[in-house]
């Protein structure tokens, strides 16, 4: 087990032009499972790759338990990686695959089958061990690939997307599956991931990331609660933040905070707040509202509330409807650069 | 009406192309036995049975039985060539760099050009007295110039040359079929050995070949199939010489059956390639089936 730590590490490609990764500095935790999210394109993956040893880094450092391993083979970095598609090997059983880490470090025969029995056990893949990887589902190919990861006992485990190939229902229980397992066999895990609720769910921390620089990183509480910029602010969340514009700064507060007046019994009272409906989503146990902010500070911004369904009142698109934020669900951000910046006090 | 009709257009779809089988292989190889086991020459009226007596002629020929041997080495020894020289090609030309199809297209030059130039230029290049090869050679002081090799002159050499040309010949169809293997391997594969832990020659032999078998397969049967029923290079550089020591089954059975005008004796020599072909082709079949790069 180690930790991962990276420092100014950048890959530019074709001769300069495109910068994939800009000086990420990372320092993960001892059996930390660390997810990197953000959009396709930012970087993630090629940031995952580099650390993997398969992708060289254009400068930076990349130290694994302390050490230094930029000059390092993949197979010195012993670290291990599960790709999005899998990568099994076609022509190997799922034993086959299993052992061949294990073969390639020339573990001992009995040694070998013994790890692969018990790593297929943990996933409870023991009765594919004949099959080979054409006949699996993909939920099984998943594990196999997850098994060939953590036979060999690894000091860091990269994920690169694991679930995106499996369906809707089967990507709820794997998460909850990796999960379970990474917190038992506690390796330090780096898993990329675009899909923001995976990370909300799996992460002990979030590593936000646009455009190839490193936006937050944090609990997901922290990332969700206290977004470092715009982008995280708006990346996370589903509906995103209202980031509004007053003269000031930009102000955000989450859809679920927008709320309608009285139903807030927060200390410092509340910012009323004037707003048009325009139409809305029922969803079930929850109703998205589509309008527009009226007066003063936010004239004509547009926003979204989140009420939940017992809130039965129906709105119309002829008459605002008073609406509240607490103030400290108020974030400000820099009108210029989009960072986070101390409150203000609003009209 | 529309069930008969699809019921009529899938065999008509198929029936030129059986007639065409049938027309231009079934009939003349039906035809070869009847020769074979007959007295016939070119020009000669009618056709006596003659059982056996042709095979055992043929086989009896110390012509024909070096023949055999030579089609065996001739075969193998390109084949091998032609593996080893198509892996390393296809690897090469796999990766993008700059003028990479300017070089594609040169490698497939052999190929395309007709066999009939490229053994032309080549005839011209090993010839016993204007060899540019023997130019170079005596010019590196490396051969004496009244001592030069015989390229086409002495048997071995004669044998080397044929092979090679042959191998010049058919190492671009090889390559085509490899470096077609070597693309359809996803790139995580040979990724997910090196993180696994495997150096260059573990992820070469044990990932990538066993992957690549299949299509290597293929382009080592058809390699089989062209190099064993070939005789241009060998008619043209060399026509079997010297002293039939380059003759192959085919060639062989050319001239005697065509230019010797025994076409009985042409017959039984040229049948002799069917059990060969034969195993070659239900290989072939198999290969197909079980091909499975996933």
């Amino acid at each position: 087990m180690a930790v991962v730590e990276t420092r100014g590490l950048t890959k530019l490609f074709r001769g300069g032009q495109v910068g994939a990764v800009l000086g990420v500095d990372l320092l993960s935790r001892e059996g930390e499972f660390l997810v990197l999210l953000g959009p396709s394109g930012s970087g993630k993956t090629t940031l995952l790759r580099m650390i993997a040893g398969l992708e060289e880094p254009t400068s930076g450092e990349i130290l694994i338990g302390g050490a230094l391993v930029n000059a390092l083979t993949p197979r010195e970095r012993r670290v291990a990686m599960v790709f999005q598609s899998y990568a099994l090997y076609p022509h190997l059983t799922v034993h086959g695959n299993i052992v061949f880490p294990l073969k390639a470090q020339r573990v001992a025969r009995a040694d070998r089958d013994k790890k692969a029995a018990w790593a297929a056990g943990l996933l409870g893949i023991g009765h594919l061990l004949g099959r080979k990887p054409r006949e699996l589902s993909g939920g099984e190919r998943q594990r196999v690939a997850l098994a060939r990861a953590i036979v060999r006992e690894p000091s860091v485990f990269l994920l690169d997307e694991p679930l995106s190939n499996l369906d809707a229902k089967l990507r709820a229980s794997a998460r909850e599956e990796i999960e379970q397992f990474q917190k038992r066999v506690g390796t330090t895990t780096i898993y990329v991931t675009h899909d923001q609720v995976e990370a909300m769910a799996m992460g002990d921390r979030v590593v936000v990331m646009n455009q190839g620089r490193v936006c937050q990183i944090g609990t997901p509480r922290d990332v969700y609660d206290d977004p470092a910029d715009t982008f995280v602010a708006t990346f996370l969340g589903s509906p995103p933040m209202n980031v509004v514009e007053t003269e000031k700064a930009l102000v955000g507060f989450r859809p679920e905070h927008l709320r309608p007046a009285g139903t807030i019994s927060a200390a410092p009272g509340a910012l009323p707040i004037s707003f048009r409906f325009s139409h809305e989503e029922y969803l079930g146990a929850e109703r998205i509202l589509y309008g527009w902010l009226e007066g003063p500070p936010f004239h004509g911004s547009k926003a979204i509330a989140r009420v939940p369904s017992t809130w039965s009142r129906r709105l119309t698109a002829s008459e605002p409807a008073a609406f509240e934020v607490a103030r400290e669900d108020l974030k400000f951000f820099d009108s210029e650069t989009g960072r986070r910046r101390a409150a203000l006090a609003l009209a | 009406m529309n069930r008969r009709r699809q019921r009529w257009l899938g065999p008509a779809m198929l029936l030129p192309a059986v007639l065409y089988v049938i027309g231009l292989v079934g009939v003349p190889f039906v035809l070869a036995f009847f020769y074979a086991l007959g007295d016939v020459k070119v020009g000669s009226v009618g056709w006596h049975f003659v059982g056996l007596a042709n095979f055992r002629s043929v086989l009896e020929n110390p012509t024909f039985r070096h023949a055999l041997r030579n089609s065996f080495v001739f075969t193998i020894a390109s084949q091998i060539l032609v593996l080893v020289g198509a892996n390393v090609l296809a690897l090469t030309l796999k990766d993008a760099f700059r003028g990479r199809r300017f070089f594609r297209f040169l490698i497939l030059l052999p190929w395309v050009a007709p066999v009939s130039i490229g053994s032309i230029g080549w005839k011209w290049i090993l010839d016993s007295l204007y060899s540019v090869i023997n130019w170079v050679l005596v010019r590196l002081h490396l051969v004496k110039p009244l001592d030069v090799p015989m390229w086409l002159g002495q048997p071995t050499l004669a044998m080397i040359s044929v092979i090679l040309v042959h191998t010049w010949h058919i190492l671009p169809f090889a390559t085509v079929i490899l470096l077609a293997g070597w693309t359809a391997i996803p790139k995580d594969i040979p990724e997910a050995a090196a993180v696994d832990g495997a150096g260059y020659f573990r992820t070469l032999f044990q990932i990538t070949l066993p992957m690549l078998l299949p299509i290597v397969n293929v382009a080592l049967l058809f390699g089989i199939i062209f190099t064993f029923t070939d005789m241009t290079v060998v008619y043209i550089l060399t026509r079997g010489g010297p002293y039939d020591t380059t003759q192959v089954l085919p060639s062989l059975a050319f001239f005697t059956g065509i230019l010797g005008s025994d076409l009985a004796e042409g017959a039984a020599i040229s049948l002799f390639l069917v059990p060969l072909l034969a195993a070659v082709a239900w290989l072939m079949l198999r290969t197909a089936r079980r091909a499975e790069v996933a």
